[in-house]
């Protein structure tokens, strides 16, 4: 079970119509691997985010499969071309069923 | 910094094999101006022209500090601006209670320190203060000198002096603790007879095996050391330092470190504040 996971974008406040802009994303997280033991010998269960998705007024930008190697506190970064004013949303789905959901504006200038 | 100009930058370094004196100019956040060169102070002999350590990092890392979304510390700032306002203690009070909020409050104060205390009749380094401010003002247990809490306190403060030149005082009651923080500068220690100048005066610039020294400047310091994957304080750089040099090292938090803190500090007077940066 992750605690204090706490979600950060940064997304451009506005853009031209059809400019390409770069996002930005970090939620801290243990991404624990499941390949560890602690110090008795015992596994330390898995509890990675396996799953992050980045969508622009319900149009899929981005979908991505995580995996164990992901190190901690995970950081992407990506570019989008904005058609039109709207609310990127973006989703971390956590192995304990814990769903992270953090969304932003941009309008068109 | 455009893509072109650090590819002639990279080219430029290539050429002359020297970091630090490239002409890379640290601005955080697109606002923020550091200066990362300065004339070193008339006490300072061994050196002509002071530079941050930043100056020394190859580009990517550079980049890291240049924002503070990219910057690995923002983690613990977080952290930290929490606890700022968390009352804790037998007085019912957080930092928040009597200092307000950080940016007015705190901004100047990571220049100035270490600096006397006039009350306690010594000098005093800002981990000091906040544990005296937690102990007496707050009635709260005092942190662990260079624990997670403390540095990331440090970080938070420190943070909101950023862009302003360090400008520690070296005379008045200071200067006996300062002279003896100059003593221990220069002081060669352990099996491998080094002292500070050793590496970061006489050498700075060369390469001790895979490690580019700098001049072991503090104005960036808490900094997060990739390394050990978090924030780091000064005191705590120190003693590794000392450890590495195979002596037996002081403890963080001892009158020892907190005069060499002071001494360092002075030898930074002109750079900006910079922390929390990001080292290697």
């Amino acid at each position: 079970m992750a605690e204090n996971v706490k979600p950060k974008v940064r997304v451009p406040k506005s853009a031209s119509a059809g400019e390409v802009i770069t996002l930005k994303t970090l939620i801290s997280h243990p991404m624990e691997s499941g390949q560890r033991k602690d110090s008795d010998g015992n596994v330390i269960p898995r509890s990675i985010i396996n799953r992050f998705t980045c969508e622009f007024n319900g149009e899929t930008v981005i979908d991505i499969t995580m995996e164990p190697a992901i190190s901690t506190n995970p950081y992407f970064e990506f570019e989008a071309k904005v058609p039109e004013a709207g609310t990127f949303t973006f989703t971390w789905y956590d192995d304990d069923g814990s769903v992270y959901t953090e969304s932003q504006d941009i309008a068109i200038s | 910094m455009n893509k072109t100009g650090l590819l002639m930058t990279a080219v430029a370094l290539v050429a002359s094999g020297v970091w630090a004196q490239d002409d890379n100019q640290l601005v955080i956040n697109g606002e923020i101006e550091i200066i990362t060169d300065a004339p070193a102070p008339e006490y300072i002999s061994g050196l002509d022209t002071i530079y941050s350590g930043w100056r020394f990092r190859q580009p990517a890392m550079q980049q890291l500090e240049m924002d503070d979304f990219e910057n690995p510390a923002s983690l613990a700032i977080d952290d930290a601006v929490e606890q700022w306002s968390m009352v804790e203690g037998s007085e019912g009070k957080s930092c928040a209670s009597c200092h307000e909020d950080v940016e007015d409050s705190m901004a100047g104060v990571r220049a100035v320190y270490p600096k006397w205390n006039e009350g306690a009749g010594e000098v005093r380094t800002l981990a000091n203060q906040i544990n005296t401010c937690r102990t007496e003002n707050m009635g709260a247990e005092a942190w662990k000198y260079d624990g997670t809490q403390m540095t990331g306190a440090e970080a938070l403060i420190g943070m909101q002096s950023r862009g302003m030149p360090v400008n520690v005082a070296v005379d008045g009651p200071a200067h006996e603790t300062w002279k003896k923080g100059e003593e221990m500068y220069y002081t060669r220690y352990g099996q491998l007879e080094l002292s500070c100048a050793s590496c970061h005066e006489e050498n700075y610039d060369n390469y001790i095996r895979a490690d580019h020294l700098s001049q072991g400047q503090i104005n960036g310091f808490p900094a997060f050391r990739l390394k050990q994957n978090r924030l780091i304080q000064t005191h705590n750089r120190f003693k590794g330092c000392i450890r590495d040099t195979r002596a037996e090292t002081f403890s963080p938090g001892s009158p020892e470190f907190v005069a060499l803190e002071l001494y360092v500090a002075s030898r930074g007077n002109g750079l900006s504040v910079e922390a929390p940066s990001v080292r290697p």
